[in-house]
């Protein structure tokens, strides 16, 4: 095969409010563009198919499993990862009652987790548990669901 | 020393220190005769004693040996030193000493290993004296600078106190002497009675960097100039690596090197790892496969089902009266034969670790449940001595045994040795971590139970046919061939023993190894021992005509412990009473490493295939409860674990391969799914069992008990999935 025209590409990507002009194939997921590309790596890698949500980022607002999305889909959007959930020094209220409930275990999937959770109040601030188990389908192998559901209902009762 | 747990490290901090500091010791290393040298930790702080340093503004460094990959005994531990300690806990930071430190200080950690329920209830006495000897040290220093007697000191919350007088100092300030000091040769642990931090459940010491994007696991390490690799192992288990064709990828994207891993696997080496990935796969290999590759589930299911059958030879694990003859005599017989599949951790984080490999030196930085395993396995995969290694650990994306092996640390090292100076970050594919996972062994089982003319149960014959770990992780640990560990929970005496007296007893495992690797998955041989024997328990009491609670209380004279959680989740879940309208209850127990553990579920049943779990009650005696908020944790994510590999696990072998590749094929249990798990803690003191794995054993047997008291079906293998049962 010849990959000689696989040729070089610049993208343009917006994370946490930041241009970031990266050199990366327009196909390139998005997960390995801000984890590699970017050097953002609160974002995980866990399934790579749009199963597990460990990948989960924010774009324009809406959790979206960033294993699944292209670069080039990407370009011109803005996308939130965990790293730019908090204003600043002020964490952001789903994080703050992570802190609170001590919901993490490994922890690995919980930035997917986290971020799933904080578009869901977004547009539910009051979200039931039919809401909850509706929105949030991120495998998560400890098994902190319990802690997640009270967690979400603390800030939603706040 | 690498302080990954420090809610102020930034990754930043992370990558230079590791990379500056990995290779230093503390300085000065324990003398063999002759005085006590002063030990320093890697900033200069003063050691007192190998557990606990303390820096000059009072903050306290607990060393932890054990690795936290989510089950929380990293902050577990540090309480139990700073219960001794007697320190601020608000003051308390951990790190880990590496495994080249310990082994250059003649293990002055003790076993790095974390497995099998250990992390708290092995380590709880050194590491409690660790605590208890600092204090006496920095006490012992104040009194000196007072020139009082010690006794007359006391010390709380990092302060020292001089009694008569009213003096205080802090540890701190008095740090540098105490280290100076000869450490005492024996101290007097608290009486639990006297205990303060141990038995709260204070919050876990490394949330914050969980919930902000900084925590550094094995996938996050960066270091100046690193490649990435991705593996392809011949996907059929002790097949070999034939030929690729190189060619056909060269010139493709960032890559920088293909290299052979052993005789079995190949890897790209890349400027990033989606660059490596996508070259693999674009990579023409053939493999040899060998006989294996003839090797189905089928097979597999073949070959162990004639272990089942009596002639066949079978170690004995537990036994007392004649169980094979009274079964022959017997009124009444129930018979039935259950199966359990492989199953794969399916760790969040697949299996990765980092190299640096030079020509004096080599250094592995990955998540490991055994530093000193991963340590052993650097030294043999580079080839170079003890002191030019060494091990960092990070945090682990999830662990559940499968971190306890080492052959992703090996690979690492095998393609960093092909790179000298560069260092070599391999990561799996989520389809890499399916296909060579060290898979939950599988066995079939045989009961036959006997009743007398009164229903009483004279007999019982247990016949396990299928896999031992040990066989294939630690043969050095058979027994004239036989696996003590594949009689857990069902071991006549011991850290996991039956629960149950039965005049004529007769549990015995006929071994059949399969090629498909083996490992330690939360909760071990107690999954399928449980699975067997509960649900048959319940089909004995069913065969009886009497209540499942009820049957089992009777057997259960002579146990007293186990009987205590069995009727502590009763009372809990109300089996006296009814349940909802619609809604049934299933019960098991089991002892598991140390520990005695029972649970029950409510479940309803909709057209016989879907499953709506209501209420799942949990109940624990480990002796001693260190953090009753991380014990809920554990046994609520164990049930999470536990059920999820009994709705949706189950990995088949075809043509010698694992069939499973990644969580679209391997399922695992969402929110939706799982109803809030109500844990009773009955601690009953005098001795410590494990938390992270007991309770996975009651999950399975008091779902499927509850569906047998749903629908009048028994459920005899798993997963539900194969029998189109799932959740409602």
């Amino acid at each position: 095969m010849d990959w000689a025209n696989q040729g070089t590409a610049m993208a343009n990507l917006t994370i946490n409010g930041k241009t970031f002009t990266l050199d990366v194939e327009p196909d390139t997921p998005l997960l390995w563009a801000i984890r590699e590309n970017a050097g953002l790596t609160g974002t995980k890698y866990g399934c790579g198919i749009a199963q597990c949500g460990a990948c989960t980022v924010h774009i324009e607002g809406v959790a979206t499993r960033s294993c699944g999305v292209s670069v080039s889909e990407a370009e011109g959007k803005k996308i939130t990862t965990i790293e730019g959930l908090s204003s600043g020094d002020t964490l952001h209220k789903v994080q703050e009652a992570w802190i609170a409930q001590d919901v993490p275990q490994c922890g690995y999937c919980q930035s997917g987790m986290i971020m799933a959770v904080a578009a869901l109040l977004s547009e539910k601030p009051k979200p039931t548990d039919a809401d909850i188990d509706e929105a949030i389908t991120n495998i998560c192998r400890c098994g902190t669901f319990q802690q997640v559901r009270e967690a979400i209902h603390t800030i939603a009762s706040a | 020393m690498n302080k990954h747990v420090s809610p102020k490290m930034n990754r930043r901090a992370f990558v230079i220190g590791s990379a500056t500091l990995g290779a230093g010791l503390a300085i000065g290393l324990d003398l063999p005769f002759g005085g006590p040298a002063l030990v320093r930790a890697a900033d200069g702080s003063p050691e007192i004693g190998a557990w606990v340093v303390i820096r000059p503004d009072d903050t306290v460094v607990i060393r932890i040996a054990r690795s936290e990959m989510g089950q929380g005994s990293l902050t577990g531990l540090a309480q139990l030193v700073a219960e001794e300690l007697e320190c601020d806990w608000t003051k308390v930071t951990t790190e880990y000493p590496t495994p080249g430190q310990s082994v250059a200080r003649k293990r002055v950690w003790g076993d790095f290993s974390t497995g099998g329920s250990r992390g708290i209830r092995s380590s709880q006495d050194y590491v409690r004296k660790g605590g208890a000897t600092a204090r006496v040290m920095l006490i012992q220093a104040a009194a000196d600078t007072w020139k009082v007697p010690a006794s007359e000191c006391a010390a709380e919350n990092s302060v020292i106190t001089h009694k008569p007088s009213g003096r205080t100092t802090t540890y701190g300030k008095v740090a540098e002497a105490a280290a100076k000091l000869t450490p005492p040769a024996d101290v007097k642990l608290k009486d639990p009675k006297d205990w303060k931090l141990i038995g709260k459940g204070v919050k876990r010491l490394d949330t914050v960097d969980k919930t902000n994007g900084a925590m550094i696991y094995g996938v996050d390490v960066k270091l100046p100039g690193m490649l990435n690799a991705a593996i392809k192992d011949c996907p059929v288990f002790g097949g070999k690596l034939k030929s690729f064709d190189e060619a056909k990828i060269a010139g493709m994207k960032g890559v920088k090197k293909v290299v052979k891993v052993g005789d079995t696997a190949v890897a790209v080496v890349a400027d990033t790892w989606w660059h490596a990935k996508t070259a693999l796969d674009a990579l023409p290999i053939v493999w040899d496969e060998g006989d294996n590759a003839k090797v189905s589930s089928a097979s597999i299911a073949k070959w162990l089902a004639e272990g089942l059958d009596n002639d066949q030879p079978a170690y004995v694990g537990n036994k007392n009266g004649d169980a094979k003859a009274a079964i022959a005599s017997a009124a009444k017989k129930v018979e039935a034969v259950y199966s359990y599949p492989y199953q794969n951790h399916a760790t969040m984080e697949p299996m990765n670790a980092t190299a640096l490999y030079t020509a004096d030196k080599c250094e592995v930085w990955c998540g490991t449940q055994n530093g000193e395993a991963a340590f052993a396995a650097v030294l043999e995969a580079s080839g170079l001595p003890a002191d030019k290694c060494d091990v960092q650990k990070v945090m682990l994306g999830g662990g559940f045994g499968r971190r306890g092996q080492t052959d992703y640390v090996r690979q690492a090292v095998m393609i960093a040795k092909q790179m000298p100076g560069t260092p070599i970050k391999l990561l799996w594919s989520r389809e890499e971590d399916m296909a060579h996972g060290r898979y939950h062994p599988i066995t079939q089982c045989k009961m036959t139970g006997a009743f007398d003319a009164n229903n009483n149960l004279v007999a019982l014959h247990y016949r396990l046919s299928g896999q031992s770990i040990l066989f294939s992780l630690r043969p050095e640990a058979l027994q004239n061939g036989m696996d003590p560990a594949a009689f857990q929970g069902v071991a006549q005496s011991g850290e996991a023993a039956f629960g149950y007296s039965v005049p004529n007893l007769l549990i015995e495992h006929a071994m059949r190894n399969p090629h498909v690797p083996p490992g330690f998955w939360r909760g071990v041989n107690v999954n399928h021992n449980a699975i067997y024997m509960e649900c048959f328990m319940d089909e004995l009491a069913q065969a009886a005509g009497q209540d499942p609670l009820e049957f089992r209380r009777k057997l259960m004279g002579n146990h007293p412990k186990h009987l205590a959680v069995l009727n502590a989740v009763a009372e809990k879940i109300g089996w006296d009473q009814p349940a909802p309208q619609g809604v049934y209850r299933g019960i098991a127990q089991v002892m598991g490493y140390g520990s005695y553990v029972a649970g029950a579920a409510e479940i309803s049943v909709t057209d016989g295939s879907k499953i709506k779990v209501h209420r799942i009650v949990a109940s624990t005696d480990p002796g001693y409860v260190v953090n009753p908020a991380q014990v809920e944790r554990q046994i609520a994510g164990s049930f999470v674990y536990g059920l999820s590999a009994l709705f949706y696990g189950g990995c088949t072998v075809k043509d010698g391969k694992i069939e499973q590749t990644n969580f679209d094929t391997y399922n695992s249990m969402r929110i939706g799914e799982m109803p809030k798990v109500e844990s009773v803690m009955v601690p009953s003191g005098g001795f410590w069992g494990g938390v992270g794995e007991p309770t996975i054993g009651v999950a399975a047997p008091a779902v499927l008990n509850a569906y047998f008291a749903a629908t009048g079906k028994r459920i005899r293998s798993v997963p539900l999935r194969d029998q189109n049962i799932t959740f409602a």
